[in-house]
């Protein structure tokens, strides 16, 4: 029963995960905005949560909520299902979803204190706090309508942590924020993570989910195309090497000829391709047959970003569950675009 | 600038905040301070207490005598000021009143969703539940308070204009100036039966339709269009049971004896009205999926 496990988990006799949903859907009439979505976020996680434009990632975020409706299963927080439980099932949940939205014609510290009050507790003793803390205290006595798109990033910050949250939820935290901002949301959000906070974060700032999460579910298309730790993924990546020679064009040939030698592509720089270690000894044996000189090899690990576009750029992504296709490792856009079918 | 602390906090962020539901109470004072910080609510009272005080100059520079019109409390305006809030309310009542008790209970739950700020509160502390409830009870407060502030205006005005006199009501009985006042209290009070019927049914489009103007529009259309049945010839049999002929039921009151009998009627009647529209809004905002803003 949820509610056993919710009193197990806060007697701590068991460990109920902050997050867990299995076979997730939501169907909007014709279109499946999320096609049977597998998520386990455990305590203490930063979880990453992405995908593109219209891949389901808000939906989702909004179903964990209780915001809509799932079409089929449930999420639960800490073992409970808000759709079941009502705001009892936020206990310990605080976020938001796309840009945090507030009163235009209430100051930022009325908003808090409404939220405040809506929160009970000792909420409202703590809004000085968490002003200070994303250094809108000067500016709290005006009205949001004044606000920029980065002070209500900030505000919602403000907002969720007034709630002294056990798993936070946030949906392009930084969004709208210089790089100044950005780089110290980062430095919260680690910081919050530090203190135990378990954060699930969706963001389109690939290199801020690769600094800041430990494990992230892809989605593409309302499916879930990877989930589980960041460092797996990109192990199962592959080892990727960058390779320039005195003559790339015939390189690249030979390449592809070669065995074990996989997702061989030119590009500006030179050679990308894929291999095991062996293989790429037997590679620079066939260039050297060939009278090729080898410039530089360097190996690389791919990046998030370059798994990430290799999960949800391919045509049949829908077709693809877990485990993750093969995945080949071209290290630039400028590569993929290049990249040998 | 930086714009997160994110090194220099003084204090530790997790806590262990228990779950702790806020009372109802809490949940509607904050929706009327919503009310009370937005400039469209001022415009519906705006509207209220300024067509008695339109009414109440014109009348004072009128140097005709004979004000005409069969109501008795218009042959009275320039012999008693209680005469002009039993006038005001006969005005208002039919449109004006209606529409401004529109305005906000048709915006209450419609504007939040298109602004984003109901999944701003309902990722909070508070059931949805106690929200419908609170907002229902605000835009209730609200169509009361316009109807007492118009009626407030018309009695100072008109006393200041015509004097704190004794009225003659509908059954040709002179009642005192206190009993009349007391009268004109218990008429808006009384109006407020169907009035409240109507702001139910603006949370009711105001939540179905997610779209304030639709919803304002809607519930105004609404009263026009029982009111127009009510106009109908051949529809005679209909009228006792139509929101809009329950406009008038405080007449009964400014009678003597007292006629409690459309007050009971109009109660009944604006039940089977309000109540399942609001349990219908209820519902519908219990299941709703919150996917604006």
């Amino acid at each position: 029963m949820l509610g056993t496990r919710a009193t197990e988990d806060a007697a701590g006799g068991g460990e109920v995960p902050p997050v867990r949903a299995r076979g997730l859907v939501k169907r909007y009439k014709e279109v499946l905005a999320v096609d049977h979505v597998d998520l386990n976020v455990q305590t203490g996680d930063v979880y990453g949560f992405l995908g593109p434009n219209g891949a389901g990632k808000t939906t989702t975020l909004r179903m964990a909520l209780g915001l809509i409706t799932p079409t089929e299963d449930i999420v639960e927080l800490f073992g409970r299902d808000p759709m079941r439980e009502g705001a009892h099932a936020l206990e310990g949940v605080a976020g938001f979803v796309e840009a945090p939205r507030f009163y235009p014609y209430l100051t930022g510290r009325k908003n808090l204190e409404l939220l405040a009050a809506l929160d009970g507790a000792d909420a409202k003793e703590r809004i000085d706090e968490v002003l200070e803390l994303v250094e809108l205290a000067p500016r709290a006595a005006h009205r949001v309508g004044g606000f920029s798109h980065g002070m209500r990033q900030r505000l919602g910050i403000a907002a969720a942590l007034l709630r002294r949250p056990r798993l936070l939820i946030l949906d392009e935290p930084a969004t709208g924020l210089d790089p100044a901002g950005m780089r110290d949301m980062r430095a919260l959000i680690r910081r919050l993570a530090d203190e135990g906070i378990t954060v699930l974060l969706s963001s389109h700032q690939l290199p801020e989910v690769q600094d800041l999460c430990d494990r992230v579910a892809i989605v593409d298309r309302g499916r879930v195309v990877y989930e589980g730790a960041l460092a797996d993924l990109r192990r199962q990546g592959g080892a990727g090497y960058r390779l320039r020679t005195t003559d790339d064009v015939r390189a690249l040939q030979i390449a592809r000829e070669q065995r074990g030698i996989d997702f061989a592509a030119a590009g500006e720089h030179g050679l990308a391709f894929q291999a095991e270690e062996a293989d790429v000894g037997g590679l620079s044996l066939a260039l050297g047959a060939a009278g090729i000189g080898v410039l530089a090899l360097t190996p690389e690990l791919a990046t998030l970003e370059d798994l990430f576009f290799r999960l949800t750029e391919n045509d049949g992504a829908g077709e693809a569950e877990q485990p993750p296709p093969a995945l080949a490792a071209p290290p630039t856009a400028d590569e993929r675009l290049v990249k040998a079918p | 600038m930086s714009s997160v602390s994110a090194s220099a906090a003084p204090a530790p962020i997790r806590g262990t905040a228990r779950f702790t539901r806020p009372a109802t109470l809490t949940v509607y004072r904050w929706e009327l301070r919503k009310l009370v910080s937005q400039k469209r609510t001022y415009l519906g009272l705006g509207l209220a207490m300024i067509l008695p005080l339109i009414f109440v100059v014109v009348q004072s520079l009128r140097t005709r005598q004979d004000r005409g019109g069969e109501n008795i409390f218009a042959s009275q305006i320039t012999h008693s000021g209680l005469a002009t809030p039993v006038l005001m309310l006969l005005f208002l009542s039919v449109f004006m009143l209606p529409l401004i008790a529109a305005l906000v209970a048709g915006d209450i739950v419609a504007a939040e969703d298109g602004n984003g700020t109901l999944k701003t509160i309902l990722t909070r502390s508070v059931d949805r539940g106690q929200l419908f409830a609170a907002k229902a009870l605000a835009a209730m407060t609200y169509a009361t308070i316009a109807v007492f502030a118009a009626a407030v205006v018309a009695t100072a005005a008109g006393v200041a204009a015509w004097g704190f006199n004794s009225v003659t009501t509908y059954s040709g009985t002179v009642v005192s100036a206190s009993e009349g006042l007391l009268l004109v209290f218990a008429s808006n009070a009384s109006y407020l039966i169907p009035l409240l019927a109507v702001a139910s049914l603006g949370v009711l489009l105001s939540t179905v339709t997610r779209n304030s103007a639709a919803a304002v529009v809607g519930t105004v259309g609404i009263t026009i269009l029982l009111f127009i049945i009510g106009q109908i010839p051949g529809l005679e049999g209909i009228r006792p049971y139509l929101l809009t002929e329950q406009y008038e039921n405080w007449h009964g009151l400014l009678r003597t004896p007292t006629d409690w009998a459309p007050i009971a009627h109009s109660a009944w009647v604006c039940a089977l009205y309000g109540v399942p529209a609001l349990i219908a809004g209820y519902l519908v905002f219990l299941r709703r999926d919150v996917a604006g803003g």
